[in-house]
């Protein structure tokens, strides 16, 4: 049986890693290359970066990054982020990256999904989905869509994306637990593995997340304060029960 | 030892190159249908459809090249679609070289793609997969190969029913998982590799 797969996710602003609480108040976390050879080594399953300053910077830092990234990683990483359209999420995938995840240009025009399903596969196209009570936000939660998030998630699929990675922006970074009526809620509505992301405090939510049908939970502030608690929490989902890597 | 990469334009290649020059080989990528005929080791990586695969194989005469090959004996690896490359017409279009019988289907479980880490099985002794029994590799695929002859299969896993995760027959092998994104399992199995093709 596939495994659980525990997620850290590393936002990179200014070649720096941050973090911050429901989207707002950065703080520095350390540098992205060595962050993700630390996590890969204390048996992370596989890495995001979301490259959150994309936009006002433009692609060349972070094309930079990926190529590193790809040549010293040996798990596999999803690159996300400001992703604008068809020749972005290209460039990403030729630089290195496994998987690409698109969130609102994907939102603005769903035939991208379809475009790289048919030319990189499925599994290569992740599609980002930023919920608040339910309802998909794009701009980096600054803007509501009118839009159930579960029925983007099913149309998201429809047009291509292999694995959907859901997060809610209520439950970011408060490590009160992931928001478990919409990871439940999309996971039930799709065929595809889903990412639960925001919210991770301890690995009890992990394990209510996979209750809920997630293949796969994002990590982020809890391991970038202490990287060594990612293997903690690997071995505490298994005395838990849960199928996960060791 | 010297390492090429038949490369039929489906994008990034560095990842596995780069895994197989931490095990020790010389890696090169190149459309060169000479070089694919000739090097050591050629490996087919990448990602896609098998379809279009396929022709970005024919457009160098790359597929003639590795047909060579493997009447000359001389090892291949096919990594994912590289491996599905190797069989049959593929259930999402397109036919790839049919060195090994058996179609190329849409994995039937709950959840698809096939993603993530997964146990290897191994079901007969076989040098590409020594050691691996019971390690977890990274899996990311929605179709895979079903061989005519059970006798090429030397690993499998279980997702929604058996999926064949390594073939190997003479100097022929294929991979459906990602050596270069296994950690560990993975570099053993690449390792592996390098061994194998030395001595077949």
């Amino acid at each position: 049986m596939v495994k659980k797969r525990v997620i850290p996710c590393l936002d990179v602003a200014g070649g720096r890693v941050v973090k911050g609480v429901n989207f707002v108040d950065l703080r520095e976390m350390g540098e992205p290359i060595e962050l993700a050879t630390r996590y890969s080594e204390l048996g992370a399953d596989e890495l995001v970066f979301l490259d959150i300053t994309a936009t006002l910077e433009g692609r060349g830092p972070i094309l930079e990054l990926i190529g590193r990234a790809s040549a010293e990683l040996t798990i596999p990483f999803t690159v996300g982020g400001g992703v604008t359209g068809l020749d972005d999420a290209r460039s990403l995938l030729r630089a290195g990256a496994d998987k690409v995840a698109v969130n609102r240009a994907a939102f603005d025009d769903p035939s991208i999904l379809t475009a790289l399903a048919d030319e990189f596969g499925s599994q290569a196209v992740v599609c980002a989905i930023d919920a608040r009570a339910g309802e998909v936000v794009t701009h980096a939660g600054k803007t509501p869509r009118g839009r159930d998030a579960v029925d983007w998630a099913v149309e998201a699929v429809e047009r291509g994306a292999g694995e959907l990675l859901v997060t809610s922006i209520d439950a970011d970074g408060t490590r009160e637990g992931y928001d478990l009526p919409l990871t439940r809620a999309v996971s039930a509505a799709v065929k595809v593995p889903v990412i639960a992301s925001g919210g991770a405090g301890e690995a009890l939510h992990l394990a209510e997340a996979y209750a809920v049908g997630a293949e796969a939970a994002i990590i982020a502030s809890i391991v970038h304060e202490r990287p060594e608690r990612l293997p903690e929490l690997k071995i505490e989902l298994k005395e838990m029960g849960w199928n996960v890597r060791i | 030892m010297r390492v090429v990469f038949a490369d039929y334009g489906a994008g990034n290649l560095g990842s596995v190159a780069s895994a197989l020059s931490r095990a020790g080989a010389d890696t090169s990528i190149t459309v060169d249908p000479a070089e694919v005929r000739e090097a050591p080791l050629a490996i087919i990586a990448g990602v896609g459809h098998v379809e279009s695969a396929a022709r970005g194989l024919e457009r160098n005469g790359l597929d003639k090249a590795i047909h060579d090959r493997v009447t000359a004996g001389r090892p291949v690896l096919g990594i994912c679609v590289g491996m599905q490359l190797l069989f049959g017409a593929s259930e999402e279009g397109g036919s790839g070289m049919e060195i090994f019988g058996g179609p190329v289907r849409r994995v039937r479980a709950e959840r698809v793609p096939h993603m993530g880490w997964n146990t290897l099985e191994l079901t007969r002794p076989a040098e590409l997969v020594d050691g691996l029994e019971g390690e977890d590799v990274y899996f990311a695929h929605s179709y895979a190969v079903e061989p005519t002859d059970d006798g090429v299969v030397v690993a499998v896993a279980d997702h929604g029913g058996r999926i064949v995760a390594a073939v190997q027959q003479g100097a022929v092998a294929g991979v459906q998982f990602h050596p270069e994104r296994s950690a560990r399992a993975g570099a053993r199995v690449l390792e592996n590799v390098l061994a194998w093709s030395r001595s077949a």
